[in-house]
């Protein structure tokens, strides 16, 4: 089961539609069973039932999610995939920060590193709004970047991966392969 | 939070307001005419009649006029928004985009500007759930533009009821055309919304067609009690 964490402003929020449903929308595709919270309401049970774990993007100004802990995305070990601000998240359990970048649109991101997410690829355009990049945390490696700035993180050791840009617009391909990855890292 | 809805009077940017009726205030429709048939963000037969649909839902429409080319229709937005804020204190900014990068960029990209939040409650809907959820809804929705193979001009006019939506999904299986109309291959005009104080009653239209290509006039309407 995929834990599927929305971090917009508040749970039912107009975002959701917009942020959490096409994520939700293409699991049920890739037929695989999720549970969807919002960020405030993960609880210790819905982390033990999950064998992995996807955090959404959010609206432009909707950054209330930064004063949040997320702590326990270091000791959760089993495959991650934040994305835009699921990724900001993610970056900042880790201690890593941000530095301004903003991207609205689709940029062409090229793969920098060798990994089973993005095997057989080199470049491809993507679908980005965000207004900063994540500085990557010491124990992860940039995997992609755009001109501008990193695209996608993954820590050194274990599946957690993080995104700046939007795969269930148009890379709806790196979402199946996430789920691909987990399949293997399940009992 | 005071929400504005980018509004063409189409079924999009409706079930899009309605959307956001239902969680947040709807303070206004804003609207930018095109004097261009060619536009390119903001085309659409009937836009002098979102006047008409405004009152039916008893929202302020602020309106603005664009020459409809590429780049300055996008200050004429910019110009909308912010006179939609000055007059009624807009916080965010609703679209109804559904896979239209294009058209999502651009208005993100002005929302960051002016310190708007912006919302997309269709963005990659299903196309299926989401013609089935309008229907359920109680919008009536009539085609006023059609742009492409197969439609021919009995097109104009019809009401997308659930024989038509049939009839759309067989096209849409045979043809390069989408279920919504989101490539532009059919345009819309919401006569009734569930949010419709009054709806909206056609009297006199007309017809202009040739080769795949034509709009539904609409000379004459008023509103009438539902």
């Amino acid at each position: 089961m995929i834990l599927l964490i929305d971090l917009c402003c508040r749970d039912g929020s107009l975002s959701r539609d917009e942020f959490v449903a096409p994520v939700e929308r293409l699991l049920c595709r890739i037929g695989v069973p999720f549970a969807t919270r919002h960020y405030t309401a993960v609880g210790a049970p819905d982390l033990e039932a999950a064998d992995a774990a996807i955090l959404c993007g959010t609206t432009l100004m909707d950054t209330g999610f930064i004063e949040h802990s997320f702590r326990w995305l270091t000791t959760f070990e089993r495959p991650v995939l934040g994305i835009s601000s699921g990724m900001r998240a993610l970056a900042a359990a880790f201690g890593g920060g941000t530095g301004p970048c903003c991207e609205i649109g689709m940029v062409n991101v090229r793969v920098l590193a060798p990994d089973p997410l993005f095997a057989g690829r080199e470049v491809f355009s993507a679908y980005t709004v965000h207004e900063d990049a994540v500085q990557v945390p010491g124990e992860f490696l940039p995997l992609a970047a755009s001109d501008r700035c990193v695209q996608a993180i993954r820590h050194r050791s274990l599946p957690l991966y993080g995104l700046l840009f939007h795969p269930e617009v148009r890379n709806e391909w790196i979402v199946e392969r996430f789920v691909g990855l987990t399949g293997r890292q399940s009992p | 939070m005071k929400l504005g809805v980018l509004f063409s009077g189409g079924k999009d940017s409706l079930f899009a307001c309605w959307k956001a009726m239902q969680k947040e205030e709807v303070v206004c429709l804003i609207t930018v005419v095109s004097r261009n048939p060619e536009s390119y963000m903001f085309h659409t037969p009937n836009i002098r009649l979102a006047a008409l649909q405004a009152e039916a839902a008893g929202l302020p429409l602020v309106e603005v006029e664009t020459a409809g080319e590429e780049e300055t229709e996008l200050l004429d937005l910019e110009r909308a928004l912010l006179a939609a804020r000055e007059r009624y204190g807009i916080e965010g900014v609703v679209t109804g985009a559904i896979l239209s990068v294009y058209q999502a960029t651009r208005v993100q990209r002005i929302c960051r500007e002016l310190g708007l939040w912006c919302f997309n409650p269709l963005w990659l809907a299903d196309q299926e759930a989401y013609m089935e959820e309008l229907i359920d809804a109680g919008f009536t929705v009539v085609i006023q533009g059609v742009f492409s193979s197969p439609f021919d001009d009995s097109w104009l006019g019809r009401e997308i009821d659930r024989s038509t939506l049939d009839e759309l999904r067989a096209i849409a299986r045979k043809y390069q055309v989408t279920l919504t109309g989101e490539g532009g291959e059919f345009e819309t005009f919401v006569t009734d919304a569930p949010f419709f104080a009054q709806r909206i009653a056609i009297e006199e239209t007309s017809k202009v067609y040739r080769n795949h290509n034509g709009v539904l006039r609409i000379e004459r309407a008023r509103l009438v009690a539902k």
